[in-house]
């Protein structure tokens, strides 16, 4: 029973917050920091007690640390069916601790209608914990398209237009929906293609991931379905010609969007890559893996050069991150367990990483109005701490060793090295660019000249605790990974089995 | 034929319905009352709602050649029924108590709205030609006097005049149609034209050029591009309550009775039909959709966005077979609750009447920092009408994706979801506006009190219908999967 409650705590909480605004404004962040602190604490207590050696393994039924089931709309086999592994654990974790961060980095910036606000955050947060627990089709994709409708608020209500003036937050909200809407509904047409194909096979209508694992389809109409499960993932992802709402989203955003769209959002794509798209479809992934790979190697590059032009520092930060998830991509399809294990920690690190980067520049914000790097400069002297901790998260975003990021992406590298060579030459020299467009940041921001004399306000204690506590987790993941390598060994060692025999049988066929 | 207690009590509903148009005229003749006109056609609208869980037992039966009262028309007279009572409410609330609110006789609103109804009543349930004509009438000739009721209002006029042109050359066309399909098959009842065309395989040209005329009649109550064009004008002069019961008691009707003439003459949609059909659902989506983009008036905009919906609903009954039925129920179902919402929030703007219904979206900025409840609404509707999980109208567009995927009919999955991704766009400029806040607001506000009016229960009422049914469709679909088509015995 633990499992629905970790979704509904969000959503109840959620509810609380904004029936407790009329109590005054500060007793709704309350609720919010005590609801996401206890979904962590559950998650901690799960990773204590669960046993994470069970996961999907291709040739047997699934098998899970935790599962709950119970009948939903009968009409169509669907049913509330929701389960726990190792993967689901550790972004569960991200969650709930972002959740948290989001809501202690909006504690000052936020000041209109905070019930509301923090409404809209929690369910936001409660969709992608429903996302990363649903193994039925339909749920999975129920909170999918759920969780757009807060973000949306969150951009549209308490966004900021960009510094330019040209794009309303409006316009970035919208393209966000817009953007993850329709290419949701193509997921919706692969999920009722893949459920009718496997109806007519077995005269059975289900929703199950069990029973849906076991469908037996052409290579066509698989190859089919998997592009439309690949391009919704590609858009959250995003892979590069679906990215150009991501930049737009994340500078209107305000911090705490930019925190949860960047550090868990994302991370939605490629769990559902992992989760769905490998093992539902592995011979029609398999053969369209190079294809994926080539579009993760352009997104590496393409991010990297698109981050260095940026002028808005949050801007440069979300291009970051669609170079960042070229790597994760390339980990995915090698099909090696080193380079899945790698995109894994990947994600981890990037969601620390990204989300203390766009606090910083929240709090830079917060004391300069701009977010412009042509306005800053020479601020290394001005603000106490602010900009070493920067500097030590620009240095891990490059990959510096360790840092988490180091891990994920040394992890890729070597993994994929193997069966791609070229791919991960190439990638490899993506990195390069990778320094250039962090310490380029650095440098424009914090050193130089310095644009005006006004003295500016420390970091308080709050927003020491905040990005001092990523950063020592940050450490603690580059340094010692083997725990989280522990808890997601088994998904992906079942996801590299499904997608190593398709490619072996690739490899025959031709 | 001879007429049993049990056709009668297959009847009541219509039955009820028509005495309590003859009881609310003569009410009115007696003594003229507002509360006393409402609460007389509440209560006989309710009467005749309870009247159809007694008729489900002596379902299927064929009252004399021209209805057929079978588990379908009781779906959809429970529905149109509903609708007609939420549309009742709100005119209420409209027209205004006392003093305030609508300046001229308020009584015959009810009455129209009542004669349509029973109108709607036929239409679902006809299984004849004849039966069809009658209904069709009996719907559309009292909807002119509604769309127009606000008569000195310069746009109402315009719109119920225009209306009542086009749906008389709507008629004409369906005429002319039904009498080239007679001379073809020999027969005006729905299984007789459905075993000519069938004994003859392929339809004969007549026939179809027949069926074509009929549908184009019928499309132009359901305003399918290009029989769309009277749409928006109509919505945006007819007042509030009337647009919401054009909107959903009279499009439904005639929906339901299509599906039945295609579904008993299921050789009509073979041939050239089909692919008429398909171009028209494509163009009705597209259009609806890219007209509606621009629209800074809500009434509008609903209208054009109408336009796309039943592109959408078209999408079934191109498959027709399957779970289209199913899905072609479901839909109406949600589609009438989210309308219904929709309108039944710029009623409650408007009321009481005040010269001009508040449809512009300006008037609505900003409102949820006013009308927290009200607004809450809308943004229910809007989801719903986005077809975004936690409300109704995905379930509903679930289901018409997955007919359209188990029929493999891609061109128009496809413009589906194109369709609804510019439809996306729209639905959320509405519901933005509701939160934004502008330093100089402009006041325009409901009622105080609106949620203790019948109008403001009801639609909180039917705002957790909408959130209920799209988190639990289970009882909707058990509901539809048993309204069935009943064959002619």
């Amino acid at each position: 029973m633990i499992l629905p409650w970790l979704i509904l705590i969000p959503f109840i909480g959620g509810l609380l917050c904004w029936l407790g605004e009329r109590f005054g404004s500060t007793l709704p962040r309350w609720i919010a920091l005590l609801t996401m602190s206890l979904e962590l604490a559950l998650g901690l207590w799960l990773w204590s007690q669960g046993n994470y050696s069970f996961a999907p393994q291709p040739g047997a039924d699934p098998t899970w640390a935790l599962e709950f089931q119970h009948t939903w709309i009968a009409r169509f086999g669907i049913s509330v069916h929701l389960a726990l592994d190792g993967l689901s654990l550790l972004m569960i974790l991200l969650t709930g601790l972002l959740g948290v961060l989001s809501v202690l980095c909006s504690w000052k910036e936020i000041q209109r209608h905070v019930g509301f606000f923090h409404l809209n955050l929690m369910w936001i947060l409660g969709g992608v914990v429903g996302v990363f627990l649903a193994i039925d089709l339909f749920m999975f994709f129920f909170f999918w398209e759920m969780m757009l409708v807060p973000m949306y608020f969150l951009i549209a209500l308490w966004g900021h237009s960009s510094s330019d003036g040209k794009k309303t937050r409006i316009y970035a909200a919208t393209k966000f929906f817009i953007f993850t809407q329709a290419s949701g509904l193509i997921m919706l047409v692969a999920i009722l293609g893949l459920v009718l194909v496997n109806f007519n096979s077995t005269g059975v209508i289900t929703f199950s991931y069990a029973e849906l694992l076991k469908t037996k389809m052409s290579l066509t109409t698989e190859y089919i379905l998997m592009l439309g499960f690949f391009i919704a993932f590609a858009v959250k992802l995003p892979v590069v010609p679906f990215h150009s709402w991501l930049p737009d989203a994340h500078a209107q955003a305000p911090t705490a969007g930019s925190v949860d769209l960047a550090g868990i959002l994302l991370k939605t794509a490629a769990y559902g890559l992992l989760r769905f798209a490998l093992p539902l479809f592995p011979n029609a992934s398999a053969e369209f893996a190079p294809i994926a790979m080539t579009l993760g190697l352009i997104g590496i590059f393409y991010g990297a050069f698109l981050a260095f032009a940026q002028t808005d520092i949050k801007r440069l930060i979300a291009f970051s991150s669609v170079s960042h998830m070229g790597f994760v991509l390339i980990g995915i399809y090698s099909g090696s367990q080193l380079a899945l294990q790698g995109a894994v920690m990947q994600m981890l690190a990037h969601g620390v990483s990204a989300a203390a980067l766009f606090i910083l520049s929240g709090q830079l914000y917060e004391r300069l109005h701009t977010r412009d790097m042509r306005e800053m400069g020479g601020l290394w002297s001005k603000i106490a701490y602010l900009p070493a901790i920067s500097l030590f998260f620009a240095a891990a975003s490059l990959g510096l060793p360790g840092t988490g990021n180091f891990v994920g992406e040394f992890l890729i590298l070597m993994g994929s090295f193997a069966s791609f060579p070229w791919v991960t030459a190439i990638a490899t020299t993506g990195l390069v660019f990778g320094s250039v467009y962090s310490l380029i940041m650095i440098h424009r921001a914090y050193f130089g000249p310095s644009k005006s004399d006004a003295v500016l306000a420390g970091m308080d204690a709050r927003e020491l605790i905040m990005v001092l506590g990523l950063a020592v987790l940050l450490v603690f993941i580059g340094v010692y990974p083997q725990p989280f390598l522990d808890t997601s060994a088994a998904t992906m060692h079942g996801v590299q089995q499904w997608l190593g025999t398709a490619f072996t049988q690739l490899a025959s066929a031709r | 034929m001879e007429f049993t207690i049990q056709h009668f009590i297959a009847l009541a509903p219509l039955l009820i319905t028509s005495l309590t148009v003859v009881v609310v005229m003569l009410a009115i003749a007696w003594r003229r009352n507002h509360s006393q006109t409402f609460l007389l056609s509440v209560a006989g609208l309710n009467l005749a709602l309870l009247s159809i869980f007694p008729a489900l037992k002596v379902a299927p039966l064929a009252v004399t050649p021209l209805l057929m009262m079978d588990n379908f028309a009781y779906l959809y007279i429970g529905l149109i029924l509903a609708s007609t009572l939420a549309c009742v409410t709100l005119a209420h609330a409209y027209l205004g108590e006392g003093g305030t609110g609508y300046p001229g006789n308020r009584e015959e609103l009810y009455l129209l709205m009542l004669l349509a109804a029973t109108g709607g009543i036929v239409l679902v349930s006809a299984q004849h030609l004849a039966g069809l004509f009658i209904g069709l009438e009996l719907l559309s000739v009292p909807v002119y006097g509604l769309v127009a009721y606000a008569f000195f209002n310069k746009r109402s006029l315009e719109a119920g005049i225009k209306y009542m042109v086009l749906s008389a050359a709507g008629s004409a066309f369906l005429l002319f149609g039904m009498a080239l399909l007679y001379a073809e098959a020999g027969s005006l009842s729905f299984s007789g034209i459905g075993h000519a065309l069938a004994a003859t395989g392929v339809p004969a040209p007549l026939a179809q050029l027949g069926l074509g005329m009929m549908f184009v009649g019928l499309a132009f109550k359901l305003s399918l591009v290009p029989f769309h064009l009277w749409t928006p004008d109509v919505y945006e002069g007819a007042p509030a309550p009337v647009a919401a019961f054009l909107a959903t008691a009279s499009k439904v009707a005639v929906f339901a009775v299509m599906v039945r003439l295609f579904q008993i003459t299921p050789s009509a949609t073979t041939g050239v039909m089909s692919d008429v059909l398909s171009v028209i659902a494509i163009a009705s989506i597209l259009f609806g959709n890219l007209l509606a983009l621009t629209q800074n008036n809500l009434k509008r905009l609903l209208g054009y966005s109408s336009i796309a919906h039943f592109g959408y609903l078209l999408i079934a009954l191109v498959a027709s077979k399957g779970m289209a039925m199913e899905a072609i129920g479901v839909y109406l179902i949600t589609y009438v609750l989210t309308s219904l919402g929709a309108f039944g929030v710029i009623t409650l703007m408007s009321s009481p009447y005040k010269g001009r219904d508040a449809d512009a979206l300006y008037e609505y900025r900003g409102l949820f920092w006013r009308r927290p409840y009200l607004t809450a609404v809308m943004t229910v509707m809007m989801l719903s009408l986005a077809g975004i999980p936690l409300t109704a109208g995905f379930i509903g567009k679930f289901y018409i994706i997955a007919t359209g995927v188990e029929a493999h009919q891609w061109w128009l999955v496809g413009s589906l979801i194109l369709g609804s991704a510019i439809g996306v766009f729209y639905y959320l400029r509405v519901m933005v506006t509701l939160y934004l806040v502008e330093p100089k607001l402009h006041r325009h506000d409901a009622p105080l009190n609106w949620e203790q009016k019948a109008g403001g229960v009801m639609l909180l009422a039917v705002s957790v219908m909408v959130f209920f049914l799209g988190v639990y469709p289970q009882p909707m679909l058990e509901l539809v999967q048993r309204a069935t088509l009943g064959l002619v015995g």
